[in-house]
């Protein structure tokens, strides 16, 4: 194949992949204040990899971001979620009741805060994780799409 | 009001309507075109298209946060990962025969004429009264921030007074992602395969 095949979509996507992953950084930890959290940024997280391995093909993106690494995300990130629920256990509420993931007054916030970061994280987690694996299962089996294709 | 600020909400709602009427004809045509192509990439593309359009319609109704899962989940990743896996078959469905069209038309038909039927008893836009705007949703409305604290009540319906819910949510992604892959594997060992399979076919 001709080096120079496709530089267009090469260069803008070196130039926009970062973009894409700081917009979704950006989604997630700003959802308490606007739309958006742990789903969408994940689902923008992977699609900022699925990007870069339609341009660059699946088997540089599955060097730079291993599948065990896209499993291992998944499962840890449900993990994290699952935790946070047995932590308040732990401490004395009901599961997911996040006034109890530090002990504090009764009119302080900062349980639900961190309990819902902790959460939200594992979504993206889980969520970019579980997409990228679903991505690298189909796309392992046609790691080329042909030019007649387009 | 005076007649200024009068024709100026007039002209407003034109626009709303206009702009309205155009999304809605845009979903209509590219679902025209869905139906009729035949081409598989043409149709996953169209799909995308399809899913952005209906993510500024979710905008319109002011649906921010799902027109937002919308454009991300619709037509991001549901497009990208139906291109791998049109990838795997061939690139143009088979035309059927006219005949076997029929049920399908029916079905459709109805079922289009039942939820037409159904939308007459909705509440209209926006409705103060309707059922979905009192008892509950004003209720967390006025209590969020007392209660959690943090100013989106969309996050904190979802993160915490139904963190439960959401937490069986990303279960059920986290196990499509599993059994995807149990099906199709991981995708390392198929690539490795397909790889020296096309060195070997290219001998």
């Amino acid at each position: 194949m001709n080096p120079d095949h496709h530089v267009i979509l090469r260069v803008t996507a070196k130039f926009l992949i970062p973009i894409i992953v700081l917009y979704a950084l950006y989604v997630q930890f700003h959802g308490e204040l606007s739309p958006g959290g742990g789903f969408q940024a994940g689902v923008i997280i992977a699609v900022g990899v699925i990007l870069y391995a339609l341009i660059f093909g699946v088997v540089d993106a599955m060097v730079k971001i291993p599948p065990v690494f896209a499993r291992l995300l998944a499962g840890s990130g449900f993990l994290i979620y699952g935790s946070v629920g047995v932590w308040t256990m732990i401490n004395g509420g009901n599961f997911l009741d996040y006034d109890f993931v530090i002990e504090e007054g009764p009119d302080g916030h900062w349980g639900q805060h961190i309990g819902i970061i902790l959460i939200e994280i594992g979504v993206l987690f889980a969520v970019a994780g579980s997409m990228l694996t679903i991505f690298y299962a189909f796309a392992g089996r046609a790691p080329e799409i042909d030019d007649e294709d387009w | 009001m005076t007649e200024d600020a009068q024709s100026m909400t007039a002209h407003a709602d034109l626009a709303v309507l206009l702009i309205d009427i155009a999304v809605l004809s845009m979903m209509g045509m590219t679902a025209i075109a869905i139906a009729r192509l035949r081409s598989l990439f043409a149709l996953v593309m169209l799909s995308g298209v399809y899913s952005l359009l209906s993510a500024t319609w979710f905008v319109i109704v002011d649906a921010v946060d799902v027109g937002f899962t919308e454009a991300a989940v619709g037509a991001g990743i549901s497009t990208a990962l139906l291109l791998g896996a049109m990838l795997l078959t061939v690139r143009t469905a088979k035309a059927d025969k006219p005949l076997k069209r029929v049920a399908p038309i029916l079905v459709c038909v109805i079922t289009g004429a039942v939820l037409i039927y159904a939308t007459i008893d909705l509440p209209g836009f926006g409705d103060p009264n309707s059922p979905a705007n009192v008892y509950l949703a004003q209720e967390f409305l006025q209590r969020n921030y007392g209660d959690i604290g943090i100013p989106n009540v969309v996050t904190s319906v979802l993160a915490s007074y139904r963190g439960f819910d959401t937490f069986g949510e990303v279960g059920v992604v986290f196990i499509a992602g599993v059994a995807v892959a149990l099906l199709l594997g991981f995708g390392e060992r198929s690539l490795a395969a397909t790889l020296s399979k096309k060195i070997g076919g290219k001998k």
